[in-house]
């Protein structure tokens, strides 16, 4: 496992609060370029929150996000995904009424330009540019494996597909971060093995991972580092091995004075 | 019909031959109906060809986005008015019609920027109201621009408005033609036809589209359009200047062919209209809306000229007062087709799926 | 100050008149998500149906005030017949459909409705008979008459009604659970179909109520009064923070009053540029500015997009 040292996200002291509830707690973590990085931790332990700041859904209340060397600040969604970080989302939200092809077509939006006036004359430059979306969304639809429900539907597809389709639209946004939130929820046993190929595929093709798990097993198996969000707080930043033995971390998954079954 | 056109997309040269016929239909149609029928209805199929157009710009802001715009027909009022202050005795100003048909498609476009920038943060039923209270607001401001300064002559509106000209010639009288003589009301059916033919053009290269793609992505969901990194703001914005400016398009051929306009044909029940043709034909289908323009022009018109008639058969005499009982069969027509057709006529769903089960 | 505080009185009074409604409007939409955009043309029904009956009582020789409750019973039952039918035919099969398919059929209705009353009652304007007393009271240099008092006492007293039935009876839990999440509330025994039609009914008795009030505040009504009447307790439930039942209360007598002010003094605040005629802009632009600020709403709690 090779693990780059450059860094490509960074996150210092990120507050995050609704109202009394204080979602994110000054939490620090840092992302290296090329890794498969794990987020984990109980339910309501601000995953989520943190990942819809990350990709600027919410503006966080305090801390700073670095990206690639930049401050992503005051970031909205499009200008995250045009920086380079792409999401899924916990409870998929594709363009339900939109064909598969078409779903990842969206994705490549940011990385064209054609417009009105393209759209109407279709000149030379943008029956190009069309015919490369679409030829690199045949392309992503192929590499997560539902290259043949292309013209379905998306609301058509089994639950698996649609988990693979909104990744690879994901992967049409070009990005150097993916942001998966929970990726595995809801498989079965093949269909998460299929997925952890699918990742570490990703992962050797460039792109540096993200990754919002329950499965413990399944991100013990995959990440080359994890970090561990208790109430907002991070309590643990390190390699599977470690993390597993926290102190901190135990008591957070199983309540104090709880031994280790697992 | 499903299936046919299903083929036709296949087979080349059937399409061609249906275009063919079809365009045949389209040019012959007039006479046909002006002799069958008669001028009224000559006149209905010209009002057709104007709806045609307001109800595919309002698809691309409802049908495509998803924003539900109840105050559309502002638009077409802002595209009608220019034409009206720009080229009748009110100001007496006459500038030609290949100037102020192209600028009311630029200002409309501009009234929907700044109508939509505020609403940009509504979502849904918010912004079906704020719509519509714009939408009313231009209406009152039309109403009553006649003082201090008067504007917009109030609601006697503006008359003697300057018929669309073509190369010098007025579409307001009959035009010799190669020896055959075409009366205005065929020559406004043609220049109409020509526009709306451009508008669907338009309006399907769009649909086919980086731009229509990122439309109807914020229509299905915004959050993940967002994350796709659609710069919703400004294409929902575009979407309402492309909207907005259709509109501007058939407000000015209607002042031209009617000319008059006066705040009265600008009202919220004109922007429900075309909300209902859109609605009623299926959202975000072209050939659906284009066939719920034409019902809803036809329709209230059918009902118009047969309400009173079929008393006389049934009754011997008019029992009912004819203009109420002709609306009362159409909202009754419109629940209806909604409680049959919950999608619409024809809405694009069914077309996708057979199409896709081909391939599958 | 008279003038300030007589635009106050007049305010109050149609401001009390555009919350009975916008309840209406603001129930069901916090119930089904649905505008009922046939909701002014019930209110319409209402007033004619009242007018009609109170006509025809006129010359009887029965007290004013027994003539006007008389004429509001049968205008309550018929309103609540026709919103409970509304229910039946134009949106329970719908529920599941595309989100505007509902408003087209809403639509239908009201134009039907509208025709409806104007195939029975004619296109002419009818004139409220002058059964009620009409003595005035003096406040501060103000007039008010017993009528407007009334109105504003009854519309209060029917609010208050309405509070306490959602918030203390079996039936306004109901009614509040199946707000929250009619999945849920049928799971846990909630009738939702008996829910949505009891709105509908009690919407459409406040409707009467209303439509009794304007017609006999105003001494007219017409076919058409009820298209613009239903716009303005939108807008007012929508200025409100529509589904919120507070809201909507706020949200009438707010526009009420921003009406009644603005007509009286746009004038002045322009120097003369904008005449009274410009009194229903004012209202729409207050309402935009409002939503503009807070896009849910006065009253409307901020819904966190959710991810």
């Amino acid at each position: 496992m090779t693990v780059a040292d450059s860094v490509l996200l960074e996150a210092r002291n990120v507050d995050k609060r609704f109202g009394g509830v204080r979602a994110l707690q000054a939490v620090s973590l840092t992302i290296r370029t090329g890794e498969i990085y794990g987020l984990i931790g109980p339910n309501g332990a601000g995953k989520t929150t943190f990942f819809n700041v990350l990709t600027g859904l919410y503006a966080p209340d305090g801390g700073t996000l670095l990206f690639a060397g930049a401050a992503l600040a005051a970031s909205s969604p499009h200008t995250a995904a045009a920086r380079g970080i792409a999401r899924t989302f916990q409870n998929i939200r594709l363009f339900a009424n939109m064909t598969a092809l078409e779903n990842v077509m969206v994705g490549c939006h940011v990385r064209t330009r054609a417009g009105v006036l393209g759209a109407v004359l279709r000149d030379r430059r943008t029956r190009g540019e069309e015919e490369a979306i679409r030829r690199r969304a045949e392309e992503l639809l192929h590499y997560v494996g539902i290259a043949d429900r292309a013209h379905d539907l998306a609301r058509y597809l089994p639950y698996g597909d649609q988990r693979r389709l909104e990744i690879a639209r994901a992967l049409a946004t070009g990005p150097r971060l993916l942001a998966l939130d929970e990726p595995a929820a809801g498989m079965n046993g093949t269909e998460r093995e299929a997925l952890r190929v699918l990742i570490e595929g990703i992962r050797k093709d460039g792109t540096t991972v993200l990754l919002i798990e329950h499965d413990v097993k399944l991100v013990m198996g995959l990440c080359d580092r994890v970090a561990v969000l208790d109430h907002g707080a991070r309590i643990c930043e390190d390699v599977p091995a470690v993390v597993q033995k926290d102190a901190r971390v135990i008591e957070a998954y199983l309540g104090p004075g709880e031994n280790v079954h697992a | 019909m499903q299936r046919l056109l299903a083929s036709l997309r296949r087979d080349r040269r059937a399409a061609m031959i249906a275009s063919l016929v079809l365009g045949v239909v389209l040019a012959v149609l007039p006479f046909v109906v002006g002799g069958a029928l008669g001028n009224s209805w000559l006149r209905v199929l010209d009002f057709a060809l104007l709806y045609i157009m307001l109800a595919l710009g309002l698809n691309i802001v409802v049908g495509f986005a998803g924003l539900l715009d109840l105050g559309y027909i502002a638009f077409y009022a802002v595209g009608a008015y220019l034409y009206a202050l720009l080229a009748s005795p009110h100001f007496g100003l006459h500038l030609p019609v290949w100037l102020i048909i192209p600028a009311g498609a630029v200002l409309a476009g501009i009234f929907g920027v700044l109508l939509g920038a505020p609403t940009l943060r509504l979502r849904g039923d918010y912004l079906a109201i704020v719509t519509l209270g714009f939408g009313e607001i231009i209406r009152i401001f039309l109403n009553n621009l006649n003082a201090p300064v008067n504007i917009t002559n109030g609601p006697q509106g503006i008359s003697g408005i300057d018929p669309i000209r073509m190369g010098g010639i007025s579409l307001a009288r009959p035009i010799d033609f190669l020896g055959i003589t075409v009366p205005s009301l065929h020559a406004y059916y043609y220049l109409f036809l020509a526009l709306a033919l451009l508008i669907v053009f338009v309006s399907i290269r769009l649909e086919d589209s980086r731009i229509g793609r990122a439309w109807v992505a914020i229509r299905e969901d915004e959050i993940a359009a967002k994350a796709c990194g659609i710069n919703t703001r400004n294409i929902k914005l575009l979407a309402f200047a492309m909207g907005a400016s259709f509109g501007g398009v058939a407000g000015g051929l209607f002042a031209g062919f009617q000319a008059f306009v006066s705040p009265e044909s600008f009202s919220l029940m004109e922007s429900v209209m075309v909300l209902c043709m859109v609605v009623l034909g299926g959202m975000g289908h072209i050939p659906g809306v284009i066939l719920g323009g034409i019902l809803l022009t036809v329709l209230p018109e059918f009902f118009r000229h047969s309400a009173g008639p079929l008393q006389v058969t049934l009754f011997g005499k008019v029992l009912l007062d004819p203009e109420a009982l002709r609306m009362l069969l159409f909202g009754l027509a419109l629940i209806a087709v909604m409680l049959y057709r919950p999608a619409g006529l024809w809405p694009s769903g069914t077309r996708r799926r057979e199409l896709g089960s081909d391939a599958a | 100050m008279d003038i300030f505080l007589q635009q106050i009185i007049n305010g109050l009074v149609l401001g009390s008149i555009y919350a009975l409604v916008a309840l209406g409007y603001t129930m069901v939409y916090g119930i089904m998500g649905l505008i009922n955009f046939a909701h002014g043309e019930v209110v319409m029904l209402g007033a004619l149906v009242a007018l009609s009956v109170v006509s025809v009582l006129a010359g009887s020789g029965l007290p004013g005030v027994v003539i006007a409750l008389l004429g509001l019973a049968v205008a309550a039952l018929v309103c609540m017949a026709v919103g409970f039918t509304i229910e039946r035919i134009a949106y329970r099969p719908l529920r599941k459909a595309p989100r505007l398919a509902p408003l087209i059929t809403a639509i239908g209705v009201s134009i039907v409705l509208q025709n409806l009353a104007m195939l029975v009652w004619g296109r002419n304007y009818h004139a409220f008979p002058p059964v009620l007393p009409a003595s005035q009271h003096e406040i501060l240099g103000a007039t008010i008459t017993s009528l407007q008092l009334a109105i504003i006492a009854i519309a209060a007293l029917m609010m208050a009604a309405l509070v306490l039935l959602i918030q203390r009876t079996r039936l306004g839990r109901a009614m509040r659970a199946t707000a929250e999440n009619p999945a849920i509330a049928q799971l846990m025994g909630v009738d939702i179909d008996r829910i949505i039609s009891f709105t509908f009914v009690i919407g459409s008795a406040l409707a009467a109520v209303a439509g009794l009030m304007v017609s006999a505040n105003y001494s007219i009504a017409h076919y058409y009064m009820g298209f613009i009447l239903g716009l303005k307790a939108f807008t007012a439930a929508v200025l409100g923070g529509i589904g919120n039942i507070a809201g909507a209360m706020i949200g009438g007598i707010l526009l009420g009053l921003i009406e009644s002010l603005g007509a009286g003094y746009i004038g002045d605040l322009t120097g003369g540029f904008l005449g009274s005629h410009y009194q229903d802009v004012f209202a729409f632009f207050v309402l935009i500015c409002v939503l503009v600020l807070r896009p849910s709403g006065l009253v409307g709690e901020k819904l966190a997009e959710r991810a």
